[in-house]
């Protein structure tokens, strides 16, 4: 069966050039970085250049990068390390309703510890607005931690103005950029940014390996004592073939930004116009304009997208959800919540991720096989009859898939 | 899976002897089922449901199971009942996802209700229902 991935934002697959340099450091760039003789500086050789290639994709210096066990490690790193090393400043963090759990976590966990943190509502378009944040700070304030866009709608926030704020009150700022990262331009000094993550596995890069970005003369505990490694933040035997492909995948990244956002905005408006020329009520959830460049986020309303991620994995198509049941949880994706999106239609959203590799071929495929998959889930709901006032069979003129008509 | 894929009895019956809906959207999961009794027994169910694949196969099973069931016996089908004629749920998806039996008692608590039959004897299985932490609390309807 044909199989179409869209759901890049969870992961992506590995670039070939990625594991193109992956490979050899793993079978023959053995040496432990740390040591002093040959195969060892070959190892740390490599490792800085890697470093060099993340800092070259956010503008940073090299030495200001730490490698990481990827972007939660990240975000951990920067929040309970900041929280550490200015708690005695001041015990107020500022952050969004519609961070990653990584972040929003990490944040409960630092309120049980006696930090004050204030959850910035977003608007219907899942923005956090520069004057909320001007709004919230407070005397005691230490950090600003908002991400650079949404991982669930694609949103990308006003960092740049909310970093300038954050510089001018002299309170420290994180983002949040794993979504971002080689699919926004960044630059941590235009941006005004203190802390950054960043993962390789959402540019084509493997799984298990990130960077923080963190601004010279930012103070931090380690994260893990031991050896000096990693200027002492992190210890522990560097991670050479992911520090490596972490490098390589920024530096694609990076060099190819303008060409990969041009090929999958053009995709991501086809992919947008045909769901909303062939399926009716439908919501998109995100905003119109300040958005990825390669998602895209509906509600299919009176549906629960549960259902319909399971009919499209039958389809060969893979994608994602903000419904409860695919959480673990029994609530929809707190970030819906929070743009005001009622439970239903939050249960019903559907999130379609691109990549560089995703075609026009692949779009047609769904969009060839989401239409009579909504179809035939409407025509199974009661709350469809019940706000539209017919069953789908009736509204939608395809009745292939309706099962009403098959029955009889 | 099966049930999820090509699931049974979906519809409504317009001339129904009972109609039960449970559920609300808060919770992810309405299920709606209609029956049609004659002398005592369930000829004919459909069964309309907004939910997940658990909801949407638990809603047909249940269905499968009522059907040519006499109203007493029908009324003694429990959620846990039809989760294992599944194979068993996920934990997660014995909440919400799994009312079916009470959509069914709940149709036939109306089928009694329109006869002015004594429905006492019927209880839902509410107690399945906790879960949803913020959500489900009398809000069944």
């Amino acid at each position: 069966m044909k199989r179409v991935y869209l759901d890049n934002a969870a992961t992506t697959k590995i670039d070939p050039r990625v594991l193109e340099v992956m490979v050899p450091a793993l079978r023959d760039n053995f040496g432990n970085p740390s040591s002093i003789y040959a195969e060892a500086r070959t190892a740390k050789k490599a490792l800085e250049e890697a470093r060099a290639q993340v800092a070259g994709l956010i503008g940073a210096k090299a030495g200001e990068v730490i490698f990481t066990g990827g972007g939660s490690e990240a975000d951990n790193m920067a929040l309970r390390g900041i929280a550490e090393a200015y708690g005695k400043k001041g015990g107020h963090i500022i952050t969004s309703k519609v961070e990653h759990h990584a972040i929003l976590h990490t944040c409960e966990y630092l309120q049980k510890q006696g930090f004050a943190v204030t959850y910035l509502p977003v608007d219907e378009f899942g923005l956090t607005t520069p004057e909320d944040v001007k709004q919230a700070i407070r005397p005691d304030t230490i950090l600003i931690s908002i991400m650079y866009a949404n991982n669930e709608v694609g949103t990308i926030m006003p960092i740049r103005e909310i970093g300038a704020i954050a510089r001018e009150r002299k309170i420290l700022f994180h983002t949040d950029a794993v979504q971002a990262a080689g699919h926004v331009d960044i630059d941590v000094e235009r941006d005004n940014i203190d802390l950054l993550s960043l993962t390789a596995h959402k540019i084509q890069g493997p799984k298990g390996v990130g960077a923080l970005y963190l601004r010279k003369g930012v103070k931090l505990p380690p994260l893990i004592h031991g050896g000096g490694q990693e200027r002492g933040f992190r210890a522990g035997t560097e991670n050479l073939p992911g520090a490596v492909a972490l490098g390589k995948a920024c530096e694609l990244a990076g060099a190819e930004l303008e060409k990969n956002n041009a090929h999958m905005e053009k995709l991501r408006d086809y992919l947008l116009d045909g769901i909303f020329a062939k399926i009716p009520y439908v919501k998109l959830n995100g905003h119109p304009k300040m958005r990825l460049s390669n998602n895209v986020n509906v509600s299919v309303r009176y549906i629960e997208g549960e259902g319909m991620l399971l009919r499209l994995d039958m389809a060969g198509i893979s994608a994602s959800s903000g419904s409860a049941c695919t959480s673990g949880s029994l609530d929809p994706s707190h970030v819906l919540l929070a743009m005001g999106l009622d439970h239903a239609t939050a249960h019903g959203s559907l999130r379609l991720t691109l990549s560089p590799e995703t075609s026009k071929e692949d779009i047609d495929y769904l969009l060839e096989k989401l239409p009579p998959i909504a179809e035939f889930l409407r025509v199974m709901s009661p709350v469809y009859k019940a706000e539209v006032g017919v069953c789908g069979r009736q509204e939608l003129k395809n009745c292939a898939a309706c099962p009403v008509g098959r029955e009889k | 899976m099966d049930h999820f894929a090509n699931p049974r009895n979906v519809g409504e019956i317009a001339d129904a002897d009972g109609i039960g809906e449970v559920g609300n959207p808060v919770c992810g999961d309405i299920m709606k089922f209609f029956i049609k009794v004659d002398n005592g027994i369930i000829t004919d169910i459909k069964f309309k449901t907004f939910g997940c694949g658990a909801a949407i196969a638990t809603s047909s099973i249940a269905t499968e199971l009522a059907r040519g069931k006499s109203i007493a016996e029908a009324q003694r089908l429990t959620n846990k009942a039809v989760a294992e004629a599944l194979d068993g749920l996920p934990p997660v998806k014995m909440h919400c996802s799994n009312l079916a039996a009470d959509a069914l008692k709940a149709a036939i608590i109306d089928y009694k209700k329109k006869r002015g039959l004594d429905y006492s004897d019927i209880r839902l299985d509410d107690d399945e229902c906790g879960g949803c932490e913020n959500a489900c609390a009398g809000q069944r309807h």
